[in-house]
């Protein structure tokens, strides 16, 4: 016993090694970072993913295409309602279906109220992990008022499963435009609050200013999407590139910097629910009259070949790729998950700074673990 | 004997307004002296002036860090649009007695290659150190344990020797997280208690005594705060900032920062153990708080507006003891403001902050100061 125990405290490098997870505060789910320190400075990080795997992907080669919606909202669970867009998308794409207005306006809508709740979300904890444990509960209470909403129509609150192949499983909520009019008058009020609490702080500068650069070209090159990218300068904006649903008929800015540290990572998603907020604006009073599912077949049947469909969600790009051989179950199924790729990055921009900005740089990349491990 | 040197200082003169003499303590605490020793030896006095002081500062401490407990969870509750506890007794009152009673029967993990005798005996450095500081603490007017001519100093040294055990914890753990906890704790307070020191040193030139009694008498004219223009001031607020960093406290909490190390140099900790840290971080608190309202605000003096004889008078019918209690509770309340209102620094930024921003600001306050009283520009 005591030979073990010395083995494993004195590394042959003479590091010192310590396993930041599978169970740390830190690292929002089961993560494990196995960092190499030189007292406080970290010298290499090693993320170790697998402890959350369910198989999703081979899970669902032998269930058909509706029940697949069920398992997406499990991988990113703040982006559930843009997770199952994007199946839906490809299946549509696939069956080369049209889908009414009405459902493509209620769909950005919903992708929207996900992307400002799960920011919301995003800036409770990144509070948290800086040690400012008040925004966390202001974060919360915020997001609470978007939940009510999605419970009304969703009839669940944060695994909606909203979506099904041809439009939605069912039609808004009377009072939904009135909620979400609400909410948005509400939230254009409260947002200077977070600016107040975290984003004025000196304190917060200190810590977030300059740490964790990511340069441009090595997000490109990592692939690195979504808000994390686009504080790098990296114009990777699926709803502004490659426009789905109704985002081609709104007027709305990719927010970009190219600073690409921790503090411009963070601006950038507070921007972005600015933006969010300004999409909805555009949209909740115009939601076209009209079905919201097109009649499709009791069973779906993709014709053969490969389909792929990418879609925005809060943390970057959702890629969606099926291969179908003509069955009602898909032959093969990947998810592009935004998390996996943006995860890849870690040690890259973590690695020279301490051990406390390794936390913020974590917190500023906005990893959901499910969405790695699928 | 103890309560000899208590009474020799603080004998009120015949002509002191009606309240010094009223709510003088030294004559409670002079009769208790004279029929212990017409009961027993001189030497039995002692010993029994010493029990009931100890069980006194036992309870005292007991009842101090449980209400602490209460009113950080009720004031981050109310920062935080949370009720806190309201379960256990009218407003969840009893709550942290109820929080004690399940840490008193909770199992006691044992660490495996932990040194143990260390490990076992932080805890209770920790609560020694909380426990000496106490001592010189005047509570009111001739309400203190012992009143040493060097007060201040005694105070400073005793509170920092709390490090001490958080070095021993951190290390006898056998927990990395932990040992990185207790190196930061160790850096951190060596650094700090410059600060205090220089910050009280301050207010030592005003008030031309170390002893905590005459700082306090000092002030009958004036808080120091008032007093002394804009050093005692800043002073004040190098105080309140250096003093919540030697307690470990958030901003400055890195020692157990919970998104970095979990819960730093008491990880390991379980039970009854844990609850002694935990207890002794809110007693810290309110020692230095107690320090700032003591050297600072006045002490156990009552708020006086200069010919303000109504209000002055109504302010004079107020115990010395709710003075004293009032004044540091909103040191208190103050220093959890903002513990709950910022996020954490990060180590180099917290050194950084000590060595090249208030050390030398300190410096410059205490010649500033200095050149004050020799002047006589203060009130």
């Amino acid at each position: 016993m005591e030979e073990k125990v010395k083995n494993i405290t004195t590394d042959e490098q003479q590091e010192y090694v310590i396993n930041m997870g599978p169970q740390h505060p830190s690292t929002h789910g089961v993560l494990r970072l196995v960092v190499s320190l030189k007292g406080e400075i970290v010298k290499n990080v090693q993320p170790h993913i697998g402890y959350i795997h369910r198989g999703i992907e081979k899970m669902c080669e032998s269930i058909t295409y509706p029940q697949i919606i069920h398992l997406t909202d499990r991988m990113d669970y703040l982006s559930a309602h843009i997770n199952n867009e994007a199946v839906c998308l490809s299946v549509e794409k696939a069956l080369e279906v049209d889908i009414p207005d009405r459902v493509k306006v209620i769909r950005t809508i919903m992708s929207e109220l996900t992307r400002i709740q799960s920011h919301q979300l995003w800036w409770a904890s990144f509070g948290m992990d800086l040690g400012g444990l008040t925004c966390f509960f202001y974060g919360l209470r915020d997001r609470e008022k978007i939940l009510d909403i999605f419970e009304e129509t969703c009839g669940s609150r944060m695994i909606v499963s909203y979506n099904c192949p041809g439009g939605l499983m069912y039609d808004i909520h009377p009072n939904f435009q009135k909620r979400v009019k609400d909410f948005i008058k509400y939230f254009r009020k409260i947002l200077p609050e977070y600016d107040q609490l975290l984003t004025g702080n000196v304190i917060f500068h200190e810590r977030s200013k300059g740490i964790g650069k990511l340069s441009l070209k090595d997000a490109i090159s990592y692939g690195i999407t979504g808000p994390s990218g686009r504080a790098s300068g990296f114009s990777c904006d699926v709803r502004k590139h490659e426009p789905y649903s109704a985002y081609d008929r709104i007027i709305f800015k990719e927010i970009l910097f190219t600073e690409g540290d921790t503090y411009h990572r963070y601006v950038a998603r507070i921007e972005e629910m600015w933006e969010s907020m300004n999409i909805i604006e555009q949209l909740i009073d115009n939601i076209p009259d009209g079905p919201f599912a097109v009649k499709m077949k009791p069973i779906i049947k993709l014709p053969e070949g490969e389909y792929y469909q990418r879609v925005e969600t809060a943390r970057g790009e959702l890629g969606v790729y099926i291969i179908s051989d003509g069955n009602k179950n898909p032959y093969r199924v990947k998810f592009r998950s935004p998390n996996f790729v943006n995860l890849s990055v870690l040690n890259q921009i973590a690695s020279g700074f301490k051990i406390a900005d390794l936390v913020a740089i974590g917190g500023s990349l906005d990893l959901v673990i499910p969405d790695i491990d699928r | 004997m103890l309560f000899d040197i208590v009474s020799a200082n603080s004998a009120p003169l015949p002509s002191e307004p009606w309240w010094r003499v009223f709510y003088d303590f030294s004559s409670l605490t002079q009769s208790i002296n004279t029929s212990l020793n017409d009961a027993m030896s001189p030497f039995w006095t002692t010993v029994t002036e010493m029990l009931i002081i100890g069980v006194l500062f036992l309870l005292f401490y007991a009842v101090v860090g449980l209400f602490l407990v209460y009113a950080e969870r009720k004031v981050c509750a109310f920062m935080q649009n949370r009720l806190g506890p309201n379960r256990v007794g009218p407003f969840g009152i009893f709550q942290t007695i109820a929080d004690l009673v399940k840490l008193l029967f909770v199992e006691l993990i044992p660490i495996k290659n932990a040194d143990s005798f260390l490990f076992n005996l932080a805890p209770f450095i920790v609560i020694i150190a909380g426990f000496m500081a106490l001592a010189a603490i005047p509570f009111a007017m001739g309400l203190h344990a012992i009143d040493l001519n060097i007060g201040v100093l005694y105070v400073i040294a005793v509170s920092a020797m709390g490090v001490i055990g958080v070095l021993l914890a951190g290390w006898s753990s056998n927990n990395k997280y932990s040992l990185i906890g207790a190196m930061r704790s160790g850096a951190q307070i060596v650094s700090y208690e410059l600060s205090v020191g220089l910050s009280i040193i301050t207010i030592v030139i005003l008030a031309g005594s170390m002893q905590l009694s005459e700082i306090v008498e000092a002030q009958r004219a004036g808080w120091f705060i008032f007093r002394g223009h804009i050093p005692a001031f800043i002073a004040f607020i190098i105080f309140l900032i250096s003093s919540t960093a030697e307690t470990n406290r958030g901003p400055f909490d890195l020692a157990e920062a919970e998104s970095e190390l979990t819960a730093g140099y008491h990880t390991e900790y379980s039970g009854i153990k844990f609850a002694f840290f935990f207890l002794a971080e809110y007693m810290n608190m309110f020692i230095v708080a107690s320090i700032a309202a003591t050297v600072f605000l006045g002490g156990w003096m009552p708020f006086h507006v200069g010919n303000w004889v109504g209000f002055n008078i109504i302010m004079d019918f107020i115990p010395p003891f709710f003075w004293y209690i009032g004044k540091t509770f909103f040191v208190i309340f103050l220093m959890m403001w903002f513990k709950w209102t910022f996020p954490r620094l990060r180590i180099d930024q917290l050194l950084t902050l000590e060595w090249k921003f208030l050390l030398p600001i300190n410096l410059v306050n205490v010649l500033i100061m200095a050149f004050i009283v020799l002047m006589g520009w203060h009130f």
